[in-house]
């Protein structure tokens, strides 16, 4: 097999001439060993995001102990996402997607990629400390900086679906079929965080379904309100608890996000277990 | 000393031998599972050990139903250097530098043990050191770098196999982080 270098540097050079981005295979197609190599920027910046890539917000995002983040997507040039089913957008060979995550300065890029075979490529891209360059981190992640490795990855982006979790019908602006409006954040919280893993799909075994449906909402929201209500108490202690071998998730998180649960535990304490008084 | 007498038996092997399996045909992978969880080692942690007559035994009627939820732990003492791990006289029960672990309940029990798991569940966590391939990591001392060595099809079958086993019903308690532990003392 040969070292791809040729091939990154033609890629490279197409990046540079804002022409479209070859779609990869794995065997040809070395992760890039830079960012800046990836397609996400214009030639010769760190800063200036490509035109073609489309800059999206996700409704219910994903909680990452606060930081913040920016998220793209790059479909090939005269392509499209198929949405005929709505829980399960079809995206294209070439697809790119990419999410920067800062704590005052940029810290890791996230970068997913859908290759010529159909199958989906993880990686993580970890920035200097002056900001001006991000570089790919190991296979296996770097631990102790709180990087995942691509196995890591696969834990989320695998369970759902569609494993650009935050480009879907749902989360760009689907209904859910809530009943009120504390009800809608619960749901849609429970939907951002905890569906990818905890639906019929990937982890039926625990019970537990909580991501919702664009195409069916009403059975989705009724199975979610089911396995809430009746498992309450444990949903609240684990995504609270400070022992990271409990706390759900079990990824990405270090610090329970006190904020974004009140929905929650409103929503149990209002509308699903009202005879049982306050809850922590 | 029962606790190190029970170690030192365990590891020496010096316990009660059973029979020795023949291996069975793959096309009987409730037969192949039995076959592989008795000769590669389930039973030395996922199933309690107490004291019997002949010495250090696994309690077979509770076979690989993990960290007994009636055994009241204490704290574990931290060993002096260069010991770096206390076990429960169970050999169930784990500490080290990553915390305490207990080991998990194998039997199909359907709200404390594997009933409700899926072939691909068990695989996915073999396969990805994550609990159903999604979950917390799996703690030492699980040797799940060594089973992972395992084809889909033995993996298949240590799972039809523990499927056919009595349910016992045994809430394993949680893991402890270091400083949860700690904190416990």
């Amino acid at each position: 097999m040969s070292n791809g270098r040729p091939f990154r540097t033609a890629a490279a050079l197409l990046v540079a001439l804002g022409a479209s981005v070859p779609v990869h295979t794995a065997m040809e197609s070395a992760l890039a060993a830079n960012l800046r190599d990836t397609g996400l920027f214009e030639s010769g910046s760190v800063e200036r995001i490509r035109a073609a890539n489309e800059e999206f917000t996700p409704q219910f995002p994903l909680w990452t102990d606060g930081q913040s983040k920016r998220r793209w997507l790059y479909l090939p040039a005269g392509s499209a996402v198929d949405k005929s089913d709505p829980d399960r957008w079809e995206f294209p060979r070439g697809t790119r997607a990419w999410k920067e995550f800062s704590d005052g300065g940029r810290i890791e890029t996230r970068f997913i990629e859908r290759l010529a075979d159909g199958s989906w490529r993880f990686a993580t891209y970890v920035w200097n400390s002056e900001g001006t360059e991000a570089t790919l981190a190991p296979a296996g992640g770097l631990p102790k900086r709180g990087i995942p490795s691509r196995v890591d990855c696969l834990a989320c982006h695998e369970g759902a679906p569609a494993p650009i979790l935050g480009y879907s019908a749902v989360q760009l602006g689907g209904a859910i079929a809530a009943r009120t409006p504390h009800e809608r954040a619960a749901m849609g919280y429970l939907h951002g965080n905890c569906g990818h893993c905890h639906n019929a799909n990937a982890l039926e075994a625990t019970g537990l379904f909580l991501a919702q449906s664009a195409a069916a909402p009403s059975e989705s929201a009724g199975k979610t309100r089911a396995s809430v209500a009746e498992r309450a108490p444990e949903i609240l202690r684990r995504v609270q608890s400070e022992n990271r071998y409990v706390r759900m998730p079990p990824l990405g998180v270090a610090v329970a996000d006190r904020h974004g649960l009140a929905p929650i535990r409103r929503w149990i304490q209002n509308d699903l277990q009202p005879h049982k008084g306050d809850i922590k | 000393m029962r606790f190190m007498l029970s170690v030192a038996a365990i590891l020496s092997g010096a316990l009660v031998v059973p029979d020795a399996l023949a291996a069975p045909a793959a096309s009987d992978p409730v037969a192949r599972g039995k076959y592989i969880v008795s000769t590669s080692g389930c039973h030395d942690c996922h199933t309690p050990w107490v004291l019997g007559p002949k010495g250090p035994e696994p309690d077979m009627t509770r076979a690989l139903s993990g960290h007994p939820s009636d055994v009241k732990m204490p704290a574990a003492p931290r060993p002096a250097e260069p010991w770096l791990v206390t076990i429960a006289a169970t050999n169930t029960a784990f500490a080290g530098p990553w915390g305490v672990s207990f080991t998990a309940n194998l039997t199909p029990d359907k709200e404390t043990g594997l009933g409700k798991w899926t072939p691909k569940n068990f695989r996915d966590t073999i396969r990805t050191g994550r609990h159903m391939g999604r979950g917390r990591e799996v703690l030492p001392p699980m040797p799940v770098m060594v089973y992972n060595n395992f084809d889909d099809a033995d993996l298949e079958a240590i799972f039809a196999y523990l499927r056919s086993i009595p349910a016992v019903k045994n809430k394993v308690p949680e893991p402890l982080e270091p400083r949860a532990a700690l904190a416990a003392k």
